[in-house]
């Protein structure tokens, strides 16, 4: 038995395919969200109203829609960055949770400093600590290459423990002596909030701006330096990158730490932006860094589409939280930004092959 | 003697290893038809809250509700994995990405939370969880008793498909057509081996099994529903595949020794031995990253056989 359809690999990428691509994923992933509500007795139309009404549509909601989004922007720039070179860095999650860590510590640790230096310094101690956590991999795979994809993923579950371990488990620097009962962290001081910056109605947390900031950063670095070049040629030719003389271990250690600042930085946000304190139960419950994967996925690894799409799934995961209950249950939006994820990858099958149907005449001819 | 923390040990770690045996078999029959599958974690979610709502809602007997359930967690662990069949072989996409997805889509704060929640299944309790079971009596002989027949029928299940899937894999045409396929899927077509075919049923068969594993997550080992159970297994249960060089009855081993080593926090708790509990939670992990280590450098390395076609897609028209 033939099938009616038949693929036939694509010699050019035609430009529309940048922008159509993600939009059909997105319509796939909507059709196919709504026959998962109506198997189980929701109305899709009425949820998605409300994922629009919660998450896009009033001033306040986008300013809470932002703020979910900041995590997400990082976490996918992270991404991006590893999977440009063919670095499946899915260690996201963990990276986040060791900058998080990292930022407190500043926090704490430079409590008596102007604001500028405490944020200065958060920031850089989320980089240094989710980069550290994540050159771990890096290394791992230049020294003995060592499968990345499940040393990343086990590192996570690693950096949960020990994330738990400082709030509940022990008497560190991170705890706060006098939380009795339920074990929570030091608060941070007030001169050590990262600031919103308002445009008329909207409040945009620093972390966001940073995360744009980053974002243009990155493309830079990846399209107009010789860096980016070279992690280029490593991606689609390693044994041409050899011959050329590039470096490739460097560049996997390099890269996998670059993405772990990012991620770091998320986490360092999540400190300074909005909970203000190591949040071990807060920071894990959304799973960051697994979506940070579809937000890369959903922007083609394009880190500035990246900043676009993660407003998107932060919109998403805003309405989700606003409106978790019997009509909306938990796991609703996780599923939705798998089935994003899904028809994103499948919609790549687009970009490599155009969908032919089958020549039944000439099939004939060789009958 | 039957007390002896040294059988206790190696009890839990035949306990613990076996669902991480029954995802680590099925990602090893997907993996040698050259498929990577790293969506085992959201077929075993999947699997598991599957079978807990089949124990809560089928009428029965305990024997009966207990087959049911297992056989509809394996049946909903396949229907994930025809998903990823479809995607890998069907669409050719990347196999990494489109396994990940699966984990996302289905794993624990995705589709399996969603059913969990629109079921009602984790405020109920299990009124058939797949119990111990003492064959003849043979639970009950020093040392050996405690440590292999004080088990569940899904580990005694699990020595026959051991034995099986080596038979199945060494021994007849259908396992040398199968090792072919991931090896070198164009000459397996060349010599007429349908290689999607090959690819279709034994990434299915591997999600059956995952959704098994996971079906002893929720039906055993808890048994309750609770979102994300499985904890990481499922990527254990990969690493274990590289650990025992795609191989069932090294596999088997594997699970066993990783099965102890998540129990020990357990083991030496309920004993009062004083030991820092979250270095011990994080031991599975950390060890699977050395065996990684140790088994991807140097001798091991030449020796791990691994398929050579492992995630590559095959394109008929690109001979």
């Amino acid at each position: 038995m033939q099938s009616p359809l038949r693929l036939e690999r694509r010699l050019t990428q035609p430009k529309w395919l940048n922008w159509g691509v993600p939009l059909l994923s997105l319509l796939g992933a909507l059709i196919l969200g709504g026959i998962v509500l109506l198997a189980t007795g929701k109305n899709p139309f009425s949820v998605y109203a409300r994922i629009i009404e919660r998450g896009f549509a009033s001033t306040d909601a986008f300013s809470r829609t932002l703020i979910s989004a900041t995590p997400f922007a990082f976490t996918g720039l992270a991404a991006s960055v590893a999977f440009r070179m063919g670095l499946i860095n899915i260690g996201g999650e963990g990276q986040l949770y060791l900058g998080a860590i990292g930022a407190a510590f500043a926090g704490i640790a430079f409590q008596d400093q102007p604001t500028a230096v405490i944020i200065a310094t958060m920031i850089i101690f989320g980089m240094l600590f989710g980069g550290a956590w994540a050159a771990i991999v890096g290394i791992l795979k230049a020294k003995f290459s060592t499968n990345e994809i499940i040393t990343s993923l086990m590192l996570n579950y690693v950096a949960a423990i020990f994330l738990d371990y400082l709030i509940f488990n022990s008497n560190s620097y991170w705890r706060d002596p006098k939380s009795y009962g339920f074990p929570t962290g030091k608060r941070l001081v007030e001169n050590a909030y990262w600031y919103d910056i308002s445009i008329g109605p909207i409040a945009i947390p620093f972390g966001f701006v940073v995360a744009v900031f980053v974002a243009v950063i990155v493309w830079f670095l990846y399209s107009r330096t010789r860096f980016g070049y070279e992690v280029g040629v490593i991606a689609s030719s390693p044994s041409a990158a050899r011959y050329a003389g590039i470096r490739a271990r460097w560049k996997i250690i390099t890269v996998m730490a670059l993405s772990g600042a990012l991620a770091g930085l998320g986490g360092a946000s999540d400190v300074g932006d909005f909970r203000h304190v190591l949040d071990a139960k807060g920071v894990q419950i959304s799973g960051y860094g697994y979506t940070g994967i579809v937000v890369a996925a959903l922007a083609r690894l394009n880190p500035l589409s990246a900043i676009f799409v993660a407003v998107f799934i932060g919109g998403l995961s805003n309405a989700g939280y606003a409106l978790q209950g019997p009509d909306f249950p938990s796991g609703l939006v996780g599923t939705l930004q798998g089935l994003i994820l899904f028809t994103a990858v499948a919609g790549e099958i687009l970009t490599r092959y155009r969908i032919k149907r089958q020549n039944t005449i000439a099939d004939g001819a060789i009958v | 003697m039957n007390n002896n923390i040294l059988v206790i040990i190696l009890a839990s770690g035949v306990f613990y290893g076996t669902p991480l045996f029954f995802a680590a078999l099925g990602e090893l029959f997907t993996e040698r038809s050259g498929v990577l599958n790293l969506g085992v974690e959201g077929m075993m979610l999947m699997g598991g809250v599957s079978a807990v709502w089949a124990s809560q809602h089928i009428p029965g007997t305990s024997w009966f509700v207990v087959l049911c359930s297992i056989f509809i967690g394996a049946f909903a662990g396949a229907l994930v994995a025809a998903l990823h069949a479809f995607l890998c072989v069907t669409l050719r996409t990347n196999q990494t990405v489109a396994g990940l997805s699966i984990t996302i889509f289905a794993g624990a704060l995705g589709l399996s939370s969603y059913f969990a929640n629109v079921w009602d299944v984790a405020s109920k309790t299990v009124q058939h969880p797949i119990r111990i079971l003492n064959p003849g009596g043979l639970a009950d002989t020093p040392i050996v008793g405690p440590i292999f027949f004080h088990q569940t029928i899904l580990t005694y299940l699990s020595w026959v498909l051991c034995v099986l899937s080596v038979v199945y894999l060494f021994r007849t045409r259908t396992g040398l057509k199968l090792r072919s396929v991931g090896e070198s899927p164009q000459t397996a077509d060349a010599v007429g081996i349908n290689v999607a075919k090959y690819r279709y049923i034994h990434t299915i068969l591997g999600g059956a099994l995952a959704g098994i594993g996971g079906t002893y997550y929720s039906l055993t080992i808890v048994p309750q529903w609770v979102d994300g159970v499985t904890k990481g297994a499922g990527w254990i249960a990969i690493a274990l595949v590289i650990f025992g060089f795609w191989r069932p009855d090294l596999t088997l081993l594997g699970a066993y020794l990783f099965g102890a080593l998540q129990s020990l926090g357990l083991t030496l708790k309920a004993r009062n031995i004083e030991i820092n509990g979250s270095i011990l939670d994080a031991m599975p992990f950390i060890m699977t990253v050395v065996v990684l280590v140790i088994v991807s450098g140097g001798w091991a390395h030449k020796r791990l056989q691994t398929p050579a076609a492992l995630g590559i897609a095959f394109e008929r028209e690109e001979r």
